[in-house]
């Protein structure tokens, strides 16, 4: 991510074309949590699928609400100790209503971009909890979890003054912020929350694959947007990640479906779905120091290694329902920590890895962010899990989790019983 | 009266529907149905994870005849619901007290 008030390659004075691509770029990424939800809702049970898409609804919800008022100035406001923004000097954003006419983008355009990022990191940890979980307490989660977690984390890599972003750390779109990020905590809240019933014996197979290649689509559209849009200018830098993010992503979807065919013997649209997020999620950070090869190289890696990875929870025990851990924190490691080998100072970032002589100081660095933030995300979800496990419970009683949440939280099923029409009469106009 | 049930492979609705209406045979229901018998079932894999899945889709097929007619609508399912492989299905043949058609209330044969 580039700063603010950072000069663009191109624009020096207020420009509309670089506020008119960030206004662009943040309506595509909040729409990837609404692509979000059709990605997790069509891995889930069909008893389910309503509840997993409004874990991913509501964290719109509350988390826009938070972002206006003391979200944004938390995260990019006055510093306070290199920690996190003073969330009470900006509180409302009422002091970014007007922009300096030397900015390079309105300051809104930045307020409106961030807010997408908040809202689908909070959405993202959702796919560990599937199927068990009390809204209201996942209401409460994401109100806390932003505030404590998130703000402060966007702050160290983003605001000039955050410790990791002196730090000479590369994260351009979030690998560390909004992926390493929500698949600790993805890991941490599902350790709380703990195994559904029947896990590892129950057929638990996504109930509609088509729905999870839609969502997939709908995220690779929007993060075209989350990535060339951290630019935050309608530039040259914006250009090449765009590419990058594309190349990597491709090369991700065929390195997955490569290890699926080798060792499952067939290439599935869940493996290619899955790929393409775990190439979206890889090149988040990456895509602004490596060259676009550069990109097919970490892409093919990312690919490979996340569809490893998902195996990892039947073998460790732990039931993240929709591999939050496999996909987002292997795949935001994988990307944030291959900087350290794949960046090329060609690239606009300007930082040599050790593949083109850079030594080792850039992977050093990467690491530190990396596991600063795993580290902290890690010890706070847990903190704010278990408070919220002992206070008002974190998972519902089992048998709403046997009936299917949807009913029993929502009062609604996603599909009739049986498919000829009504199933009951009309009772209240 | 004869009621005959099939139970058939999915893809096969069209040839035996095609050579039931070639038989002059005038009614049918289909439904849905899902199970197994020695076909057993298959394996499905998702993101690596293997699962075994025992109730394979199926159609079930309903013929309401005249006793005369049963074997013949027996002989046309097997014989165009039949693709040599395992799990293509069974036709049975259970006797009928009474038909009537909603519409007009008729009885027995002239109902079918």
């Amino acid at each position: 991510m580039v700063q603010a008030d950072a000069t663009s390659d191109i624009a020096a004075a207020l420009s509309a074309g670089n506020t008119a691509w960030i206004l662009t770029a943040s309506a595509l990424v909040l729409l990837m949590t609404p692509g979000l939800a059709f990605f997790y809702g069509g891995m889930v049970r069909g008893k389910t699928v309503l509840n997993m898409m409004m874990m991913s609804f509501i964290s719109m919800g509350v988390v826009g609400v938070i972002w206006v008022l003391w979200g944004f100035p938390m995260a990019f406001g006055t510093d306070v100790g290199g920690f996190m923004g003073n969330p009470f000097d900006g509180f409302g954003l009422g002091n970014m209503m007007t922009t300096d006419g030397s900015a390079p983008l309105t300051n809104m355009a930045f307020v409106a971009f961030q807010a997408t990022f908040a809202i689908i990191t909070v959405a993202l940890i959702s796919g560990a909890i599937a199927d068990r979980t009390k809204f209201g307490a996942w209401v409460a989660f994401t109100g806390i979890w932003i505030t404590l977690v998130y703000f402060p984390v966007a702050h160290w890599v983003w605001a000039a003054e955050g410790w990791i972003y002196r730090l000479g750390a590369i994260d351009f779109a979030g690998g560390t912020v909004v992926h390493i990020n929500a698949g600790i905590a993805g890991l941490a809240l599902a350790l709380v929350i703990g195994k559904r019933k029947g896990w590892g014996k129950d057929p638990m197979r996504p109930h509609n694959l088509p729905f999870v290649m839609l969502g997939a689509g709908l995220l690779w559209f929007g993060w075209f947007g989350f990535n060339a849009g951290s630019a935050l200018a309608a530039d040259n830098t914006a250009s090449v990640v765009w590419v990058n993010t594309m190349a990597a992503t491709c090369a991700a979807m065929l390195g997955w479906l490569i290890t699926e065919k080798i060792r499952d013997g067939k290439a599935t649209s869940l493996g290619a779905a899955s790929g393409v997020v775990a190439g979206l999620v890889a090149i988040t950070p990456a895509c602004s120091s490596v060259s676009p090869v550069g990109a097919v190289v970490l892409g093919l890696v990312a690919g490979v290694v996340c569809a490893l990875a998902v195996g990892l929870k039947w073998k460790l025990g732990f039931d993240d329902s929709l591999d939050v851990v496999g996909v987002h924190l292997v795949g935001g490691l994988t990307g944030t920590l291959l900087i350290g080998l794949l960046a090329t100072s060609a690239a606009p970032a300007g930082v040599d890895g050790l593949f083109y002589g850079g030594g080792l100081r850039q992977l050093g660095i990467q690491a530190a962010a990396a596991f600063a933030v795993l580290g902290y995300s890690l010890v706070l979800t847990l903190i704010i899990g278990f408070a919220i496990r002992l206070t008002r419970g974190f998972r519902v009683p089992d048998e709403v989790e046997s009936t299917g949440v949807d009913l029993a939280i929502h009062g609604e099923t996603a599909y009739e019983a049986l498919g000829t029409g009504r199933v009951a009469q009309e009772v209240k106009a | 009266m004869k009621l005959v049930t099939a139970v058939i492979q999915p893809h096969r609705l069209e040839d035996v529907k095609n050579a039931l209406q070639g038989a002059g045979i005038r009614g049918l229901t289909v439904s849905e149905a899902s199970g197994y018998g020695r076909q057993k079932g298959h394996t499905e894999v998702y993101r690596g994870a293997e699962y075994v899945v025992d109730l394979v889709p199926k159609l079930r097929l309903e013929v309401l005849v005249a006793d005369e007619d049963a074997e013949t609508v027996t002989d046309v399912i097997v014989r165009t619901a039949s693709t040599g492989s395992i799990g293509d299905g069974k036709v049975w043949t259970v006797p009928v007290e009474d038909v009537v058609r909603v519409r007009t209330g008729e009885h027995g044969t002239d109902a079918v």
